[in-house]
């Protein structure tokens, strides 16, 4: 009987039999606590509180998201190995080294992770970061909104972490399909753990696809018109166009799921009138979009690292914006290739097989600009170029692989195989991950103010490069042989060598993460040599690059005038880009605010309320959130003025060393015979 | 497919060690069928990967070329930083993909049609008539007009087609016998069907590939494909099997087990598929209707 | 920001941030995405809406003349609505409270009919586990009733901001965007009354 109290939760609902589980989850304590040691030993609680966690800056809860996506990339990878090395050794008589029980945890929470809170959050801060430096904004359209969307992504991933510990996750794969996800097959919290991180986490997403949107339409700085907008923009702009239209359909897939669990619903139930089927079809009306909400912004990563090494305008423009459109829309139109096999006619079935290979015509003529930006160019052999060459090479063997599976006969063969498995990864390592490490290495220098170090991102690259291809590529053999996905265990000798092969792969790619840590600390220590004075370290082309880096909190003392899809080159042709108005003046900003990280707060705890059936709790922390709200709703105090003095100050101090530095076209003094630009 | 398993081998002297220890020729299963549905599925794959080489050999070796011969150092090379449109390229970038696709969406059509599991196989001997049950977590076969049922195990006649009706006692199971072909969801309440032929005599593993939970990696099953003696040899063994399906014994096998050895079962119980599905249906029909004929997937 | 500054009421947006225009343009925005959401409903309703399971009908379970009575409450308080805003242009701070006022009474009552509807069915055994059209229509009513409580909740913070603030810019602009919702909700309500009632009960 569930307590009053305590719901469902008990003390046996930790595993402390479990090794395996007891040691992830002490190790996991153990870096909390230093890194809590560590920020009280140092003094910084309180700059963490002012800076950061309060912060609505667009810049910083940026930075946050990065930070999230990548330890969570750590988490995810983990599981990763543990799945391979487990399909490597539990062959006929060797079970391995985990249950069932625990493999299929593993693979879920695998998938979950990788897509919900590596792959959103990694380009979400990315285009944090990006996105109003590139149109001449002095911040989103709604800065308090950000902070929201950035603490309830941040908690629901905090609350896969702590189903590690305390219960269990999901059993039922990352799509969670019922009937094995109803109550009746997963009674346990596991499945509540994973219907609650991606309800909370899919709700701050949705915000912040509002957000970028309202942001890209209304506050573009003057005479940049949508044909004027930055590639990676114009990514953005889709992919939150796909958000808004996606997400409330994941809103209420997981809801109608967990009001079948919760109060004996038969939405997806077996009986009583249930229709398992509109799971799939629901959920994969969100999934399919959401496959191009995550690879969207990594094309446009690519063409901005494409064009901006290759030194040279990006070929085709127009192209490039309106196949991004064509794949945004195509996106809603092929969600039942994900389920061929469900006994649909031949007609549906064509006509979902033909509208998915269509995708492929945009996609490829995507391909085909950045070859063509490269031609005629002068290309740059850096970190985030070889990201990008590795994308393309890899990503067509993808592409080719996905027109196969888009041919329903084909399907009928490979659906469920491991060769469906080597094919999404090889969308979305190259397709997504190899596009945000690019920008990572590429947006770098503006978030901190140096580079990242080459040497050990260059081993990154070439470690996770081979690490991919040699855990991939066997995957797709053994689809040709007849293997299932998500398997624990299995009786056939002749899978195991490609398995240990993938193990290998996998292994290379551990070293790959090693580099960037590496990379990551010698970068830190070294970056008094890598700093970047001008806030241009690329010779970049647009306007995140006429800022300092890191940017003032402001931006833009004085917001730039655009009349060229390369802005910013086109200000340093004209030997205006580092020109500077005659008058600073007051600049409006929002101020910092504690509600977004209360509001997150208080969705923890409903969340986990929820998930332990604590009915007190998760009454009381839903009342706490609509309280933050009404209370912050009361306080009409929320922005103020940095006035023109101290933006003088700032952007005095920034000529200054740009001018120590020696940059070019730059005074150290103030000019206050330049006209006022408008 | 001896050329595959040949240039398998060449990349990856694992697998050849792996086939010459343990597998005979089913080693690539898909690329190695036995039968007509899965022999045109393969062509299928082969011709739509041919196809689409047409573009992606280009765009992989233009990748190297290009990044080489415009490398930052090579001042030999042409540089035209502002050069961003060219009409001649733009035109052939989109059009070439489309025809490619254009080709493969009439492949698509016809082979939809012409593979879909629905459609019952030409041939002028009658089709026997399976009745498979996704359960926790093993096959039920019924033979409906033998009136016997096998559990993980079974047994059709070589050059005879088989069609099959599927469905599912438990969670969404995926059927299929990768040697013969196309494979198909089987769902509480809902019927799906399925036709397959074997083409030789021998033994091919069929499985759930739609995961099904902690029973699913031992869900798999021994197909026989024998003479029509052999088959009637072995209907003539089942129907001395001591037990039979009734509705206790059928209530026993829906009790979840993993792993489970072939069983037999002499008799069934009349109409067992139909009742299975109409357990689960939403608006059960009433006795006199016919059951589970059309169940709206 | 340590930067020591100066402070501004916030009486205008140089750039456009939380500017009205912006703010109604992404409630906008997000009232498209509640339509996908409940478009979502609704193709689900759609599915299950034959799935009687051995249960009662819509025929058998609605009563069109209480729902339209229910209906009435919502329309009116759409007008009554509309009268708060004219009343907002007037710059008549009373008045604007007054409407307020009846209009959140009316769609008070347009709850409470709601939920003495579904306890009736629920404690008659028609609740939404007993079948899945009854899930689906609990579930269908339920989030546009969610919609309005939620609505109401906002409707009684605008009626004290407007008497403790006056009918400052943020208000005003948080006045504009309860009305967009409100009617929103009308629309998606002559859809439900249409779809599950006027449909069902035929």
């Amino acid at each position: 009987m569930d307590s009053a109290l305590f719901g469902k939760l008990t003390v046996s609902a930790i595993p402390f039999d479990n090794a395996i589980v007891m040691w992830t989850v002490g190790v996991a304590l153990t870096m909390g606590a230093v890194i809590l040691g560590l920020v009280t030993y140092y003094g910084k609680w309180s700059y963490l509180w002012k800076e950061w966690l309060t912060s609505v800056d667009h810049k910083r809860i940026g930075v946050m998201y990065v930070i999230l996506a990548l330890v969570m990339l750590l988490r995810g990878f983990a599981d990763a190995i543990m799945m391979r090395a487990q399909q490597a050794v539990a062959e006929g008589p060797s079970q391995g080294y985990l249950p069932p029980y625990h493999y299929d945890q593993i693979f879920s929470a695998h998938g979950t992770i990788m897509i919900i809170f590596v792959a959103m959050p990694f380009f979400i801060g990315l285009m944090n970061i990006a996105v109003p430096l590139q149109i001449g904004a002095r911040d989103v359209a709604f800065p308090f909104m950000n902070a929201i969307s950035l603490w309830l992504t941040v908690i629901s991933a905090a609350l896969v972490m702590v189903s590690l510990g305390v219960g269990d996750f999901s059993h039922a794969g990352w799509t969670g399909y019922p009937p094995l996800s109803e109550s009746q097959y997963s009674p346990g919290p596991g499945v509540d753990y994973w219907i609650w991180s991606l309800q909370l986490g899919g709700i701050g997403t949705l915000m912040t696809g509002i957000n970028f949107f309202v942001t890209i339409v209304k506050m573009r700085a003057p005479g940049m018109t949508y044909m004027k907008m930055p590639v990676f923009t114009w990514a953005i702009f889709v992919t939150t166009a796909l958000i808004m239209m996606a997400f409330p359909v994941l809103t209420v897939t997981l809801g109608l799921l967990t009001l079948d669990r919760y109060l004996g619903m038969h939405f997806f139930t077996n009986n009583l009138g249930g229709n398992l089927m509109m799971f799939p079809n629901l959920f994969w009306i969100w999934g399919h979009p959401e496959v191009y909400i995550v690879i969207l912004p990594a094309f446009g990563m690519f063409s901005e690292v494409v064009a901006t090494f290759s030194q040279k305008r990006l070929f085709g423009y127009h192209s490039m914006i309106y196949a991004s459109i064509a794949i945004g829309v195509l996106s809603f139109a092929v969600w039942l290739h994900h389920f061929f096999t469900m006994g649909a006619g031949a007609d549906v079935n064509a006509f979902f097989g033909i509208a998915t290979m269509i995708i492929a015509v945009p996609t490829g003529v995507k391909i085909f600009n950045w070859l063509f930006t490269m031609y005629r160019g002068r290309v740059q052999f850096t970190t985030p170029v070889l990201w990008t060459l590795a994308f393309i090479v890899t990503f067509t063997i993808g592409g080719m692989t996905g027109v196969l599976m888009s041919v329903p006969a084909a399907d009928f063969v490979l659906h469920n195989s491991e060769f469906l498995v080597a094919h999404f990864h090889n969308m979305l390592i190259p397709g997504a991950l190899f596009g945000y490490f690019a920008g990572y290495a590429y947006w770098f220098p503006k978030a901190f103010g140096f580079r990242l170090d080459e040497k050990w991102g260059k081993r990154a690259f070439w470690a996770w490069a081979i690490g991919f291809l040699v855990a991939f590529m066997p995957l797709y053999a053994l689809g040709f042989m007849g293997m299932p996905r998500r398997l624990s265990h299995y009786d056939n000798p002749a899978w195991q060598p490609y398995l240990e092969v993938a193990a290998a792969g996998a292994a290379i790619i551990f070293v790959g993460i090693v580099c960037q840590v590496m990379q990551l600390i010698v970068s830190i220590k070294n970056r008094a040599a890598l700093r970047d004075v001008t806030g241009d370290p690329w010779n970049g082309h647009t306007l995140e690059w006429a800022v300092a880096s890191p940017p003032p909190f402001y931006n833009f003392a004085e917001i730039p005038v655009v009349h060229d899809l390369d802005a910013f080159t086109d200000m340093k042709e004209k030997g205006i880009a580092y020109q500077r108005p005659a008058k600073y003046r007051d600049i409006h900003m929002p101020r910092n605010t504690p509600a977004g990280f209360i509001i997150g707060m208080f969705a923890f705890s409903f969340g986990f309320a929820m998930i332990w059936y604590i009915w007190w709790l998760a009454l009381a922390s839903a009342f706490g959130m609509l309280i933050t709200l009404i209370v912050r709703s009361l306080n009409d105090n929320v922005d103020y003025y940095v006035p023109a003095a101290e933006v003088e100050r700032i952007e005095n101090e920034h000529h200054r060393q740009m001018a120590d530095a020696g940059a070019t076209g730059v005074n150290a003094e103030p000019a206050p015979y330049f006209a006022h630009q408008v | 497919m001896e050329n595959a398993k040949q240039t398998r081998r060449g990349w990856l002297p694992q697998g050849a060690l792996a086939c010459t220890a343990g597998c005979g020729g089913g080693h690539w299963a898909l690329l190695d069928p036995m039968g007509p549905i899965g022999a045109d599925e393969k062509t299928l794959i082969l011709t739509a990967f041919g196809l689409m080489l047409i573009v992606v050999v280009p765009v992989i070796v233009m990748t190297f070329a290009f990044a080489w011969k415009y490398r930052a150092s090579n001042k030999a090379a042409t540089y035209q930083p502002k050069w961003d449109y060219s009409g001649k390229i733009e035109t052939i970038v989109w059009i070439v993909p489309a025809v490619i696709v254009a080709a493969l969406s009439v492949l698509v059509w016809k082979s939809s049609h012409d593979l879909s599991p629905y459609k019952p196989i030409a041939s002028n001997i009658p089709p026997v008539r399976v009745e498979a049950v996704a359960m926790d977590w093993k096959w039920l076969f019924i033979y409906p007009d033998l009136g016997i049922a096998t559990v993980n195990k079974l047994v059709i006649p070589t050059g005879v087609p088989v069609s099959f009706r599927i469905t599912s006692d438990t969670v969404m199971s995926s059927f299929f016998i990768p040697r013969l072909g196309s494979q198909i969801y089987a769902m509480a309440g809902m019927q799906t069907r399925l036709h397959l032929v074997a083409a030789h005599d021998g033994t091919y593993e069929g499985l759930n590939t739609q995961f099904s939970g902690a029973g699913f990696s031992g869900m798999y099953f021994d197909t026989v494909a024998t003479s029509r003696q052999g088959f009637d040899a072995w209907v003539k063994q089942v129907r001395q099997a001591p037990g039979t399906l009734d509705a206790a014994a059928f209530k026993a096998l829906e009790t979840p087990s993993q792993n489970d050895p072939p069983a037999y079962f002499s008799a069934v119980k009349p109409h067992l598929f139909d009742d299975i599905i109409q357990k689960y249906m939403a608006n059960p029909p009433r006795p006199a209707q016919a059951p589970g004929m059309k169940m709206g997937v | 920001m340590t930067a020591e500054v100066l402070t501004y009421p916030a009486a205008h947006a140089d750039h456009g941030h939380d500017a009205t225009a912006t703010q109604t343009f992404g409630f906008w925005l997000y009232i498209m995405t509640d339509c996908v959401l409940f478009a979502s409903i609704f193709a689900t309703f759609a599915v299950l809406s034959h799935n009687y399971a051995g249960g009662p009908t819509g025929k058998e379970l609605f009563n069109l003349r209480y729902v339209f009575g229910e209906t009435m409450f919502l329309l009116f308080s759409s007008v009554t609505y509309g009268f708060a805003v004219l009343a907002m242009n007037r710059d008549a701070r009373n008045q604007v409270m007054g409407w307020l006022i009846v209009t959140f009474f009316l769609g008070l009552g347009f709850i409470g009919m709601e939920v003495n509807e579904f306890t009736r069915m629920i404690l008659e055994g028609n609740g939404p586990d007993r079948s899945g059209f009854l899930s689906a229509f609990f579930t269908l009513v339920g989030t546009h009733g969610t919609h309005v409580s939620f609505g109401l909740i906002w409707m009684a913070v605008m009626i004290f901001q407007v008497a403790g603030k006056g009918l400052t810019t943020p208000v005003r602009s948080r006045l504009m965007r309860l009305s967009m919702f409100w009617h929103f909700l009308d629309i998606v309500w002559i859809g439900v009354f249409t779809i599950v009632y006027l449909l069902g009960a035929m």
